[in-house]
């Protein structure tokens, strides 16, 4: 009795020293690692929320996610490609200097330079004109009315802390030199950068200069990756994580049964979407017989978005008849139908088409909400069609080169357009011909001149309704045309301890510590 | 005897040339690094820049002796996954990975050896036969499967261990430890165990092995005839004789442990030079997996040709061979 | 003539009753029992298309509403899903049974290539000696300088990325082999080339030489059994690592793909379900691949000290 007692008591001994040391740290578990510090490396939009919290833009999104000034305080259309930004006076970086415009320009000739994997985020910027200490004006090739958003994830770097780490230009691999901002930082934001281990655990500590009130109370944020669902989970119900922005939709029964435990349930901005090769021919050399609109639409009816829906994403989906998610500037809810699943429908197509029983690659990765399984039940209902997909399941690092490089005949997508949160990211970059900074993201390969013309005119379109009337026709036509096939929006899922509260859930899937209390 | 020496440290340095040339064939023929480096829009122009920039116009030949006298200095060049230097990497991950094996080595001794005695001298009794049987079973687990186990019962269930990560960790100079934390002890608990799971079955046969032969050696009997109190022959004589197998075996597998260590590090998230190599697999990461093959490989024959000298030190029988 | 023909079988199996293998066999109840349960395993594997309810590896067969079932004694589950279902609602009963006999067929496959490999090298090189047994020498330092587990891992992650996307799943399988076989035949060469430089010195394989038989029928007729006890020892425990190194693959994302489901894939994917109340999708799994294994390294225990005169 007495030893059984004993190791009751160790057990304890040992949960109380996994126990917070002070209230003020949030430990944060990730369903992955950020890929640099330097937010200027990667441009995917995980790595830059988290970045969020060391590094600030000019303008950042409030929690309705509507643009709020942030490092500037006024803007104004100077001339249709000239906008003046007034600068915030009294900004501090972490190492004490002041931020002034001389920082905002190095920052935009950082960003846009032809080596930073970041350009893609700003397709207008020109060139940048320093006026006085606080004021800048920023170049754009032509109309542009979307800087605002653009500029949300371009973060300020310190002019002068660039120039002696000797990291003006961003960091290229090629050259074979560490970069000296992948594993520093120094921003402006509401924490600075204690240490980081990659893959292991970084922590964020409380800048006490920050120019905004602070209305979060933590100390201290240790953020570390918990790739495994089921450990995360656990570690989550232990009590050794605050926080995770991916609670795993098979779990949440537990995590709701669980006293200690709150969570966060709402709809991503991101809709999942399938995309199909419109090259002339498929990667097996066979002719593409989904050139043909029936074909694709024979793909998209066989397709049971309601038995996904309730099966593999748990009822937690929405399922969506366009590519945007409701909240995004260019949606239009009668667009937003979901098409009836009709596999007899679909084999008739095939027949008419001529593409029964064709066989095809289908190139599925693992970075979203249940994708593997996603994957394979669409693959298993095009099957019973009479399709013969070979599946080809890969993580995102050896997918992407194949994707990029044309080398797929079906693909899934996931765009949440952000981080410039309007219907135009789509069009232009997904949706567009392949050319100059259009359609970077067409892994397709089709060119649809009706489309074409309605992107391009709203591109330059400064009148937003107008602008988004464009949008939404364009967004018709690649249903009419099939283009694309979307899916569903995915489920967000954070769970956090019943510990931490005014952890506002944010659509946009980015977690904003600086908001939390605890 | 310094023939023997050179012809052994020369066989070493012959095999390592060999494993970096094969890492060097991975890392210069899988996976184009240009493409994996360029953004999508570079140009033909930019990318045969960089390709010149690389090096990887030069002569095969020349490339490989470069990939040698760069991987003699410890350098791999920089990970494309993480951009930062591959050695620093590995470096930092190296401390982890050790502490682990060391840890593991050290249960698996202390449990192992024990046991090997028992089924030794209980041989042909039920309990030293069902614990032989269950070192079958040991063998037989999938490592991946005791860790998931550990991790469900005494992390998930019980509560009482973390079932990932590596706890708080202190730094001592470039190196850090874990055992300086009650959290960091916690955390190695669980690992550390799973991964000795093997190796106790290994030497607790082993020492079974040893003992039973020993035990029918002359010298043994002859003390059994002078009255040596059987205990004292067991954990004394005996046991003595078999410690020189034990050791041996233990210095040869820890290179083994630590290659088992990427199973074991991947399943409770330790973040060692296992869990660093599966990430580089999983991200196509060459010049990370090249690295961690040729340190691998490396450390592996290090321990191999010291245990073959030491034995050749002590038994010159050996050292015609 | 069938007579004639019947009689040397009866014999051989007469001989094998009287020999001291099958006295020690049945004197040990745990190798008994490893026999059987293999035995069954293994028939059951083998003959699963016209065991089980479905083919797991037909995508078309699969219905999504069919998904996580669970066994049938479960007030929920569902007739013919003894098991239950996985996430895709293939039937868990069917996914282990084709799944043990990937594992079978994979771990039998490797050990086969190893073993032929190895033998053939090992006596080469332990008969002629000189360069050949220099060059194999120095080859299975090369290969033994890095671990099995890496070599294997290495190999796959490497023919994945590869192979054309057709192949890689079809060629899955063969890839696995070839990764463990890699550095598997090493151990078979070293032993047969020990015994090799043995044999070949004693009279009779000189006796033979001077009645010129020709070498390959040396080797082959003469030499070769000599090596069998050591080799079906080695053979025997590394069918049983074989199949642990291809679960071990799949449950690390390199081994065997989402519709061929292997054991160590089973598990992989059940492991993400561990809190969701799905038990079943990785206990079955789990417990088929333990027994498996277990089973193949009690009777390699077995067969060992059995074979070993020292222990005797």
């Amino acid at each position: 009795m007495s030893r059984i007692s004993r190791i009751l008591l160790a057990g304890v001994t040992l949960l109380a020293v996994a126990a917070p040391a002070a209230a003020e740290t949030f430990r944060w578990g990730a369903s992955r690692d950020i890929g640099s510090l330097d937010p200027y490396s990667y441009g995917d939009s995980f790595t830059l929320g988290v970045l969020n919290h060391i590094y600030e833009g000019l303008v950042r999104y409030d929690r309705d996610l509507k643009i709020e000034s942030a490092l500037a305080t006024s803007w104004e259309i100077v001339s249709p490609t000239t906008w003046r930004f007034k600068l915030r006076e009294g900004v501090k970086f972490h190492n004490g200097a002041d931020f002034t415009a001389e920082d905002v320009q190095a920052s935009l000739k950082r960003a846009a330079d032809p080596k930073s994997p970041l350009k893609g985020n700003i397709p207008a910027y020109k060139g940048s004109r320093v006026i006085d200490d606080h004021t800048i004006e920023i170049d754009v090739t032509e109309n542009y009315p979307l800087l605002l958003n653009d500029l949300t994830t371009i973060y300020i770097f310190d002019a002068g802390w660039l120039k002696d780490n000797n990291a003006e230009a961003p960091t290229d691999v090629g050259a074979g030199v560490e970069g000296y901002a992948t594993y520093n930082a120094n921003g402006t934001g509401p924490f600075k950068v204690e240490s980081r281990q990659p893959d292991a655990k970084s922590v964020f500590v409380k800048f006490d200069g920050w120019w905004d009130k602070p209305v979060h109370n933590l100390d201290r944020i240790e953020f570390s990756p918990v790739a495994s669902d089921a450990t995360r989970v656990a570690a989550l119900l232990a009590g050794d994580i605050d926080f995770t922005d991916k609670a795993p939709v098979q779990d949440i029964p537990r995590l709701e049964a669980s006293p200690n435990v709150k969570l966060l349930e709402g709809t991503d901005l991101r809709t999942v979407m399938l995309g199909f090769s419109q090259r002339d021919q498929l990667i097996s050399g066979a002719p593409n017989p989904m050139k043909d609109l029936r074909v694709r639409q024979a793909l998209q009816i066989s397709i049971d978005l309601d038995l996904i829906q309730k099966r593999v994403m748990r009822g937690k989906s929405r399922n969506a008849g366009t590519l945007v998610a409701p909240p995004i500037p260019g949606y239009d809810a009668a667009l937003d139908t979901p098409v009836k699943a009709d596999p007899e429908k679909a084999k008739a197509l095939l027949k008419e088409a001529g593409a029964e029983g064709f066989e095809f690659d289908f190139n599925c990765s693992d970075t979203l909400v249940n994708e593997e399984q996603i994957c394979q039940a669409i693959a298993s209902m095009w099957s019973r069609i009479g399709l013969k997909p070979k599946l080809d399941q890969g993580p995102r690092a050896v997918q992407t080169p194949k994707r990029s490089g044309g080398k797929v005949d079906v693909y899934t997508l996931g765009w949440a357009t952000l981080p410039m949160l309007d219907g135009y990211s789509l069009t232009s970059q997904v949706l567009h011909t392949k050319e100059g900074t259009f359609g970077i993201f067409n892994w397709g390969g089709w060119s649809d001149k009706e489309f074409d013309k309605l992107t391009e005119a709203s591109s330059t379109e400064l009148d937003r309704t107008k602008r988004l009337a464009l949008v939404t026709e364009s967004l018709k036509v690649a249903r009419d045309h099939a283009l694309m096939i979307p899916l569903h929006q995915q489920p967000l899922t954070w769970a956090t301890t019943d510990k931490v509260a005014d952890l506002p859930l944010m659509p946009d899937n980015l977690p904003r510590l600086w908001l939390v209390k605890k | 005897m310094i023939v023997f020496l050179i012809k052994r440290i020369g066989n070493a340095i012959l095999v390592m040339l060999t494993v970096a040339f094969l890492a060097f064939l991975i890392f210069r023929f899988l996976g184009d690094p240009v493409e994996m480096m360029m953004n999508e829009s570079a140009t033909q122009v930019e990318r045969d820049e960089l390709r010149a920039r690389l090096g990887l116009n030069d002569s095969f030949l020349v490339q490989y002796g470069r990939f040698v006298v760069n991987a003699a200095q410890g350098e791999f060049g920089l990970s494309w996954r993480n951009q930062q230097a591959v050695t620093t990497l590995i470096a930092e991950r190296f401390p982890a990975t050790f502490e682990l094996v060391l840890i593991a080595t050290f249960i698996s001794l202390v449990i192992g050896i024990p046991l090997g005695v028992f089924t030794a001298i209980g041989r042909g009794r039920w309990w030293a036969e069902s614990l032989q049987f269950t070192s079958v079973v040991g063998v037989s687990l999938p490592s991946f499967l005791v860790g998931i186990l550990l991790i469900l019962t005494f992390s998930v269930s019980l509560g009482w261990l973390p079932g990932y990560g590596r706890g708080e960790v202190v730094p001592l100079g470039w190196w850090t430890t874990g055992l300086l934390t009650s959290s960091g002890r916690a955390a190695v608990v669980l690992p550390a165990l799973s991964l000795s799971l093997f190796q106790i079955t290994l030497v607790m046969r082993l020492v079974r092995a040893e003992m039973l032969e020993t035990l029918r050696a002359d010298f043994i009997k002859f003390a059994r005839a002078r009255g040596v109190p059987r205990r004292s022959l067991w954990f004394r004589h005996a046991l003595k004789n078999c410690l020189m197998p034990v050791i041996t075996l233990t210095a040869m597998q820890i290179g083994n442990l630590i290659a088992f260590a990427l199973v074991t590090e991947t399943v409770f998230q330790w973040p060692g030079m296992g869990m660093l190599f599966m990430q580089a697999v999983t991200f196509v990461d060459i010049p990370v997996m090249a690295a961690y093959l040729c340190i691998v490989s490396f450390i592996f024959v290090v321990l191999n040709t010291v245990v073959d000298i030491a034995y050749a030190v002590i038994d010159p029988r050996l050292r015609k061979s | 003539m069938t007579a004639i023909a019947a009689k040397p079988r009866a014999s051989r199996l007469a001989r094998l009753r009287n020999s001291d293998l099958w006295w020690s066999f049945k004197r040990h109840p745990s190798a008994v029992i490893a026999a059987i349960v293999l035995a069954v395993l293994v028939l059951s594997a083998l003959f699963a298309p016209f065991i089980v309810p479905q083919n797991p590896y037909d995508l078309a067969a699969l219905e999504l509403l069919n998904a996580e079932i669970p066994p049938i004694w479960h007030p929920d589950g569902q007739w013919p899903f003894l098991l239950g279902t996985d996430l895709q609602g293939r039937d868990m009963l069917s996914a282990i049974l084709y799944g043990s006999r990937a594992s079978l067929i994979i771990g039998a496959a490797s050990v086969a290539v190893s073993l032929t490999v190895g033998a053939t090298l090992g006596l080469v090189a332990g008969y002629y000696g000189k360069w050949a047994d220099g060059l194999l020498m120095r080859v299975g330092d090369v290969l033994l300088s890095m671990p099995t587990m890496l070599i294997a891992i290495l190999v796959s992650a490497i023919a994945r990325s590869l192979l054309p996307p057709g192949l890689r799943e079809a060629g899955a399988s063969a890839v696995i082999v070839l990764a463990i076989s890699l550095s598997g035949w090493v151990q078979y060469a070293r032993t047969v080339r020990a015994l090799t430089m043995v044999e070949r010195d004693k009279e009779y394989v000189q006796a033979a030489r001077l009645i010129r038989v020709p070498a390959r029928r040396i080797m082959l007729r003469h030499i070769l059994p000599n090596t069998t006890t050591p080799l079906l020892v080695t053979a025997t425990l590394n069918f049983g690592l074989g199949i642990l190194i291809e679960a071990t693959l799949s449950f690390l994302g390199v081994g065997m793909p989402l519709e061929q489901p292997s054991l160590g894939t089973l598990i992989r994917i059940g492991n993400q379900y561990l809190f969701s109340g799905l038990w079943w999708i990785v206990l079955f799994p789990a417990l088929q691949l333990c027994l498996l294994v277990v089973s193949i390294n009690v009777l390699g225990d077995w067969l060992r000290d059995a074979l070993n005169p020292k222990l005797r």
